[in-house]
Formats: C-alpha cells, structure tokens, sequence
C-alpha cells in the first residue's frame, strides 16, 4: 500500500504535514530537513521542487525558490539528493512544484525516477486535470504515484466531486482564496467553506493548506480536516539557516505543544 | 479557420489553460462568456462606436514614398501609433473592458512592460470609473517613466515589481497573484495573446480590426487587398496577430514577425523566444519558452521594455510550428538605427517595439517592386531618453552619421550637414 494510504488507514486526525523548498536555506540541507521532520513526528513532508515563477506563491516561498536556484539546485539534484532517503525515513513524501520543471523532464522519467526513491504522491498546482486525465494519469498510475488536487473557497461543487472520484490520497483544501503565505487567524469565510466541504462528506481525506502557520490556526483547521499542510511560517523559521536541527525541533515543538 | 483556437483552447500542440486551481473559476467563467459577450449585438455596437470615436479608428494606412524608393518596394504604414494613447494595445483594452463590464467587475487589474498597455488600461478605467492597479518591473518603471505619470494621471495604481528580472514576466507573475487573492471582485485585462485559453483567443478577435482594416485600405489605395509581405514585431505577439489575422489563410501574402534580439543570440543578451526557447508552460499557455534544461524560465534581455519577454502567444507558436509566419530577429541596435531612419526620412518616430520591425527592411531579399506592410504599433513619446542617449552616443562618434547627427542636435551650427541630409547622403 501506497504510504500516504497507509498514513490515512492509521491517522485521521490532526495530520501534520511540512512543506520546504528543497536547495534553501543552503545545497544539501534537504535530506537533513527531511530527516530531522520525521525524528520530531511529523506525518507527512511536501519537498518543494524550486521554480523560477511560482505564480500561486507569496513572498516566504518565492524568496526560498529563489534563493534555492541560486543556490544552485535542480530537480536532478534534488532527486539525487534524496536517493537513499528510504534507508531512514519511513514516512510519506510528496514532491510540490509547478508543472514546467517536470515537463521538462519528461513526465514517464519523472515518475519512473521518484518511484525508485520511494515518493509517494505529487502535487503540481498547475497542472490541468483534463490535461492529467487525457495524458498523464495512465503514467502516474502505473508508477503508482499519487497525484494531489487542489480546491478553493471558489471551486463549485461539482468540480469538488469530480476532484473526489480522481483523487487516490488526499484533497489538498487551501483555506483561502489567497497565494501561500502567513496567516495568524482564520476568517470567518474560510470556516463557513471548511463546513461546507466537510459537510460534503467526500470519499479522500482532506489536507489544508495555504496561510496554516501556527498552533492556532493549525489546531482550529484540525477541527474540520484530517490535518493541515505549514509551508511558508517553516520556510521562514530555517531560512537563516543557523542551527538547523534545533530550529526545525524547536517549530515543531511549537505546533505539537 | 485553420489556425484558430480549437474547443479545447489548443492552436496545434499549444495554448491550453495551466492555471493553479485558485484561477479555475475566473478563467472558466470568462471562457464560458466571452464569446456570448463578444457576439452580442449590445457589446459590438459599443466597441465599434468606441473604435472609431474614441480610439480614432481606422487607423491611416500611409504610403512611405521615400522608404519605397530607398528599397524598391512598395511600403506602406499601417499607423497604430496615430491611435488614442499612442499603440495598438487599446484595441484589446476597450474590448475587455467592456467584457469586464458584462461580467460585473469593479476592478481592473494588468501588467505592463513598455507602459503602453497600462496607459490603455488606465484610459479605459478612467473612461468607465473602475479601480485600476497596473503591475510594471521595477526596471520599466524607470525606463518608461512617461507612461507611469501617465497612469498615475490617469488615476492608476502603478505597482513597481521588485521580483526577479523586474520586467514583464516579473510584472505578469505579479498580476496574476493579485487576481488569485482578489478573485470575485476582479477582471485581469491582460496585454497580449498569452495568458490561458480564453486570452489568447480574446485578445486576437480585439487586435484583428487591424488586418480588416489593412485589407480595405489596400484595396482601396492598390486596387488589391493582398500585400506580398507583412511585418510585425512581437513581443506577446499582439500586433502581430492582429496585422496578420485576415491573411492567415491566403498563404501567399507571406507574414514576417520581428523578435528582439537584444546584444545578439550568441551573447545570451536575447529575447527571441521562437530562436532559442522550446515548449514549456508560462503564465497558464504552453508555447514556445525561453528556459534552462531543468524549466526554470530564462531572463530575456531588450531594450524595448515591450518585447522584454521569454515567451509567446500560442498562436505563434502553432504559426512558427506550420511554417505559416517566418520568424527573424533584430537586436537592439538594429532597432535603433531603424528608428532614426523612419524617424528622418518620414517624420515618425516609431517606438522601441515597432523598431525591431522596421529593422526587417534591412534583413529581407524583396522582390523589386512588391507591396508591403509593416504594421506600426506604437509611438515612441514614451522612448525619447533611450533615443535621446542613443543619439549622445552617436554623436560620439567620427562618422558620417557624427555629421548629419551634429546637425540634428544643434541645427543651425551646419549649413552643410543640412545639405548632407537633404541630398540623402545619410544612411542610418
Ligand atoms: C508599441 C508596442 N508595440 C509592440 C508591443 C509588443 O506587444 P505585442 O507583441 O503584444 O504586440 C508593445 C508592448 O508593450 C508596444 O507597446
């Protein structure tokens, strides 16, 4: 089974899922975030692949993009950098990027490649889903790779079932109609929607994510989801890059206790 | 029509919609309207009347006789600089507003690289009472510093963009995460035939009114609606489409479209995204992509603000991809000097943009007498400091340009480089 499966058979609530973008703060600290993530008992790990023009990232992660490119990463040295990640770390991993580096890749290399390091599932906001369905999905499914799908306070019913049926792991429910970044507080809006869908009673499990920064936020969004996804509040928190591993425990701590 | 958009929003292998979910619903929403909108009798009535009392259109078709005879051809100006706000870009502008309208939108957002479209933008808010916010790269913020009084005039918001490059792709990324945090309230009047489906289409039905009138015109002055030739430059590649778009299917009326090739292909100082990029995914469309080997998309380089950009409309991805349009380049100097000779010799001074195309006359073998068109975006008020510093440069130097330039900035010093220019002496 599928390690994201695995995850939501064994854990319903209060999933906790970290996103970075790998390259940043410096060349090879991702298999060291990745690591130290699963040593402080998070559920699950988005590695950012980095991109030039992250269209649905506020500034935290644009910066962190950024500043990964010059640092010099690539998708193939992220991926040889997490070769052995299954050696050690046991948990579901997920790749997040935009669809032009995979693109460019060639999308069969693409799953074939990260099928042999052991990720699990992907999630490339800008990939269409009729363009998945018409080209892709046969790919992803005999890699046996997840693809994730994203919905908004704005996506109508109909396209969330439609969401549902295609989705194998998990729905990814940004909270808001925003670009990633730090929130402090939920809105009102956003509670009304997380009812809405939770209402819906949808077959997936259901992940937030976008402006999840905090215990608060983290432990209200867990009243209506399976979990929530914290990039951008963690990008931020390592960006110095001193003292890594203690940083990385202390965040943590900070949204566990 | 042969080449254009199909159900799917595809030209050949490009276009599509690649869009993160958060602009799903505003770009499903218009893709559902705009043609209900565009084909209403209420909007085409509204557009033309605006086209032709506000705009000024038609737009003149002129004949160039001494760039005729300096080439052995028959040259003729299609004058989109002589349009309201100085460019071709507020046929689209005048277009979408109304569909914005339509769609109940109170606020316009846009990017903008050479200015010339926030100034339409803006006009068109100004003219409607809607809020309007124009994203621009840091760097065309200072290097087309009238058109930024201007939309700030106009009552504009002007955004300087601090991100990447600080340019039109900077400027793009930047509106198009305005629209993903404002997304009800908001219409996006992009710029150009890019973007995702239904954009390119869109904004090419605005930009046609160009090639309808050109095919008129022609007639009418020639007795034949058909040129040989027609050349446009691109950047998006708006112009361009809407001078070709009547002639896509008479294959023998050749189209030529101009990229701006900044200090040259071999430096890397480029913009010529159909020379050296290859298909990937910007701004929601796959076409034709300036990027490295792992898809990150490569900086372009211009001196035109308004073809600073890595990409392409889809169609001309599809149209390079048919070998239905001839793509050539010009670089930044090329540009220039083209701009002072149409500048001299018709008394226009053509923009940046439109530069790079009359560059073409230069670098294409004509038959001896043939017709042909190239399409003048847009003026060049908004250039006059590169001109300006371009011609401090020249002036520089011991040449027989120093002497008829000499007599340009101090005119009544030269009796004899006066003569200089009337004899035809120079050649720019
Ligand atoms: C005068 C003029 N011509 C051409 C362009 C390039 O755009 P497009 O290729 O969409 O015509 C611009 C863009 O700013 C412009 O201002």
């Amino acid at each position: 089974m599928n390690r994201i499966n695995q995850l939501f058979k064994d854990k319903q609530n209060s999933i906790l899922s970290i996103y970075f973008t790998a390259g940043h703060p410096e060349m090879g600290t991702t298999k060291l975030i990745i690591e130290e993530l699963e040593k402080n008992e998070v559920d699950m790990i988005e590695i950012g692949i980095p991109f030039s023009d992250p269209l649905a990232d506020g500034p935290v992660i644009q910066q962190s993009s950024q500043k990964a490119l010059e640092n010099g990463m690539t998708l193939k040295k992220l991926l040889a950098e997490i070769k052995d990640i299954r050696h050690k770390v046991k948990i579901p991993l997920l790749l997040m990027g935009y669809f032009n580096t995979v693109f460019q890749y060639g999308v069969e290399a693409f799953c074939s490649d990260i099928k042999s390091i052991g990720i699990d599932g992907v999630i490339l906001p800008d990939m269409p889903i009729k363009v998945y369905e018409a080209k892709y999905q046969k790919i992803f499914e005999k890699y046996g790779i997840i693809p994730v799908f994203l919905i908004t306070p704005e996506t109508s019913e109909e396209r969330i079932r439609k969401i549902d049926k295609l989705s194998k792991g998990f729905i990814y429910m940004v909270s808001s109609s925003s670009t990633t970044g730090i929130k402090n507080k939920l809105d009102e809006k956003s509670i009304v929607y997380f009812k809405r869908i939770k209402e819906m009673n949808l077959k997936n499990q259901l992940i937030a994510g976008f402006g999840i920064s905090n215990k608060e936020t983290f432990d209200e969004i867990c009243k209506y989801a399976n979990g929530g996804i914290i990039g951008s509040a963690f990008v931020k928190a390592i960006e110095t890059g001193e003292n890594l591993l203690s940083q990385i425990k202390r965040f943590i701590a900070t949204i566990k206790y | 029509m042969k080449y254009s958009v199909n159900k799917t929003g595809y030209y050949g292998n490009f276009g599509g919609a690649y869009i993160p979910e958060l602009l799903y619903p505003n770009v499903k929403n218009l893709e559902e309207n705009y043609m209900k909108i565009i084909n209403s009798a209420s909007f085409q009535k509204e557009f033309l009347a605006l086209l032709k009392d506000y705009v000024g259109r038609p737009s003149p078709l002129y004949y160039s006789k001494r760039l005729s005879d300096k080439y052995h051809i028959n040259l003729y100006l299609k004058r989109e600089d002589l349009n309201h706000t100085g460019s071709h870009k507020i046929n689209n502008t005048i277009g979408q507003i109304l569909i914005a309208k339509h769609l109940g939108k109170k606020r316009i957002i846009a990017e903008t690289g050479a200015g010339q479209h926030g100034v339409a933008t803006a006009t068109v808010c100004a003219r409607e009472g809607l809020d309007c916010i124009i994203f621009m790269g840091e760097t065309d913020v200072l290097r087309q510093k009238p058109n930024v009084e201007k939309m700030q005039m106009l009552g504009a918001t002007v955004v300087p963009v601090k991100s990447g490059n600080k340019t039109l792709k900077d400027a793009t990324n930047e509106a198009i995460r305005d629209w993903i945090n404002h997304p009800s309230e908001t219409h996006y009047i992009i710029g150009s035939v890019v973007g995702p489906h239904p954009y390119p289409d869109m904004v090419t039905q605005f930009q046609s009114v160009i090639s309808e009138e050109i095919k008129k015109q022609l007639e009418e002055q020639t007795g034949s609606e058909n040129p040989d030739t027609i050349i446009a430059c691109v950047g998006g590649g708006s112009n361009a489409i809407g001078a070709f778009y009547h002639y896509l299917e008479d294959e023998n009326v050749k189209l030529i479209a101009v990229e701006a090739d900044g200090l040259g292909l071999e430096t890397g100082e480029t913009a010529a995204t159909i020379a050296i990029g290859k298909p990937g995914i910007i701004h929601g469309s796959k076409t034709m992509l300036m990027q490295t080997d792992d898809g990150q998309i490569v900086e372009p380089y211009s001196i035109s603000a308004g073809l600073d950009y890595p990409g392409i409309g889809p169609i001309h991805a599809h149209l390079f991809e048919t070998d239905r349009v001839e793509f050539i380049r010009a670089t930044d100097d090329e540009a220039l000097k083209a701009a002072l000779e149409l500048t001299q010799m018709e008394g226009i001074i053509p923009a940046l943009e439109t530069a790079h195309a009359l560059a073409a006359l230069k670098k294409i073998k004509f038959k001896k007498g043939e017709t042909v068109v190239i399409n003048i975006s847009g003026r060049g008020d908004k250039d006059m400091e590169t001109y300006r510093n371009y011609l401090a440069k020249i002036n520089e130097k011991p040449s027989e340009e120093r002497l008829f330039i000499g007599m340009y900035s101090v005119p009544t010093s030269n009796i004899h480089g006066a003569d200089t220019n009337v004899n035809g002496l120079f050649v720019p």
